[in-house]
């Protein structure tokens, strides 16, 4: 029987990790990941789970450590937020060039400067390109169960590539809900057990990971890397679609979910806990007529070009909606790939770019309504109001062109 | 030089992982010195200082005695030439390549 319990995104997470019972977790803290590592380590303090929990001295060496045990053959877990994994950012590329399986819980964080503590993306987006799989959440439920799939997905022998999940820093890590755990022993016999590829432990197969490589190699190997989270999307498909059977989920167990775009003339593209207010939005839109519809997306990395061209493709127009800013480039990180992902497609919606929640700044019904009227708008004049617009930002509107 | 790796990306271990033990010592390091170290066996009062200091382990032991120098692996940095304490000549001398 699940158990239904009220608690915040972070304890989800730390339950999830319960569960799991790695064998080795670093833990560094830093708001808002703190009290997921601090409710992970009541379970230790209280003999709950095996896990050898770390303390390091910085985020730099729990990355370091996490990978280094991993590396050794130990299911290795750790947790941070903002600069805790700008501070991390050199060991990212490497557990991705290492091709270990490590899962990290990232809430999401503003980055410094100047410094914020609230909830945007601009920490995970700023690590695109690191070689890491992206999974967002929506609420606590998708954190929890994103993290136990993720173990599955990370580990498979097709991809061995490392994977963020994400929460919405105060805004889910911190707001509490109803959510369903699991039986453990179900949990623990889907996580099953690690397999490492290779493991540094073994004086039988010895081996050197992380070798120098030169101009004549090094390309390739990084062309290699490319495997593994190429092959993973099939293996998020097949992961969820196993969890849902397994427990009854309903929650978001594919690329993205495609809400009410069916038949959608308008429709905004989200992640995070955006689309539980989007949603509303969306039926309140249909209760009045208007052919509204929303893509949560919950895979940013890969990103499913394919499928998120296949399901704007009969929408007239589209906005796309960024929770970080990609500087020098167009408008947000999220709005660069769909725009990328619909160019040579014919017909293609009108895009738009919105920038919202900078820092925690909130979001709310009202200005996602801006969204589908300026979408409407959009519709009748051929163009978009405006390429990239800002959402809630005191801004000065009368310097822009109507 | 040896080449370790050969073939297409398609060919490579994962990770970029080198399946055997040791393999430094199949890696020349000895090409790029300036200098190198030339041991003369008669002044050599066999401390051992050199092979203590020589941070490539670079001075050939045998049976507890110096015997000469590896110059597959030296680098021709000078430390067993300075840490000689022979006089008036050391026993390790560098000279130009």
């Amino acid at each position: 029987m699940p158990q239904i319990l009220a608690l915040t995104g972070n304890d989800a997470v730390a339950y999830a990790m319960k569960q799991i019972n790695p064998d080795v977790v670093a833990a560094y803290p830093i708001t808002p990941q703190t009290s997921l590592m601090q409710k992970f380590a009541d379970f230790v303090a209280d003999g709950e789970v095996d896990s050898e929990l770390v303390l390091v001295e910085s985020e730099h060496s729990a990355m370091s450590a996490t990978v280094g045990s991993q590396a050794a053959g130990a299911r290795s877990m750790t947790a941070t937020s903002a600069c805790g994994l700008a501070l991390m950012w050199e060991i990212l590329g490497i557990a991705a060039g290492y091709r270990l399986p490590i899962v990290m819980p990232v809430v999401n964080r503003a980055l410094s400067g100047p410094i914020n503590i609230q909830g945007d993306h601009s920490d995970t987006m700023g690590a695109r390109d690191c070689g890491w799989i992206h999974i967002f959440s929506e609420n606590a439920q998708e954190a929890y169960e994103n993290t136990l799939q993720a173990i599955r997905i990370a580990e498979h022998p097709r991809v061995l590539t490392p994977v963020m999940v994400t929460l919405d820093g105060f805004i889910i890590s911190h707001g509490v809900e109803t959510v369903k755990i699991f039986d453990t022993d179900k949990v623990r016999k889907f996580i099953g057990e690690y397999k490492p590829h290779y493991t540094l432990l073994d004086p039988d197969h010895p081996i050197t990971l992380g070798a120098m490589d030169f101009s004549d190699y090094y390309f390739e190997h990084k062309v290699s890397q490319l495997d593994g989270i190429n092959a993973s999307p099939k293996v998020i498909l097949d992961v969820g679609r196993e969890f849902q059977e397994l427990f009854g989920g309903s929650e978001c167990y594919e690329f993205f979910e495609a809400y009410q775009m069916k038949d959608a003339e308008l429709a905004i593209v989200v992640l995070g806990s955006t689309a539980g207010a989007a949603r509303m939005v969306v039926d309140d839109m249909r209760s009045r007529g208007v052919a509204a519809g929303m893509i949560k997306l919950r895979m940013f990395r890969p990103f499913p070009s394919e499928e998120i061209a296949k399901a704007l493709s009969k929408v007239k127009a589209c906005a796309v909606l960024d929770r970080s800013i990609a500087y020098g480039g167009d408008g947000g990180p999220v709005h660069i790939e769909v725009r990328s992902a619909m160019y040579g497609r014919s017909p293609a919606p009108i895009m738009t770019n919105y920038i919202y929640g900078l820092g925690g700044k909130p979001i709310d019904m009202e200005h996602l309504n801006s969204v589908f009227e300026d979408l409407k708008e959009a519709v009748v004049h051929g163009k978009p109001k405006r390429r990239i617009g800002y959402l809630n930002l005191k801004e000065d509107r009368k310097s822009l062109l109507a | 030089m040896k080449k370790y790796l050969e073939g297409t990306y398609q060919q490579l271990p994962l990770a970029g992982v080198i399946e055997e033990a040791g393999t430094a010592e199949k890696y020349e390091t000895g090409s790029w010195g300036t200098f190198k170290p030339v041991f003369d066996a008669e002044i050599c009062i066999q401390c051992l200082f050199c092979w203590v200091y020589c941070p490539d382990s670079a001075i050939l032991v045998e049976k507890g005695e110096v015997v000469g120098i590896d110059l597959f692996h030296c680098k021709g940095c000078g430390i067993c030439s300075h840490e000689c304490p022979t006089k008036p000549v050391k026993a390790i001398v560098m000279e130009k390549k």
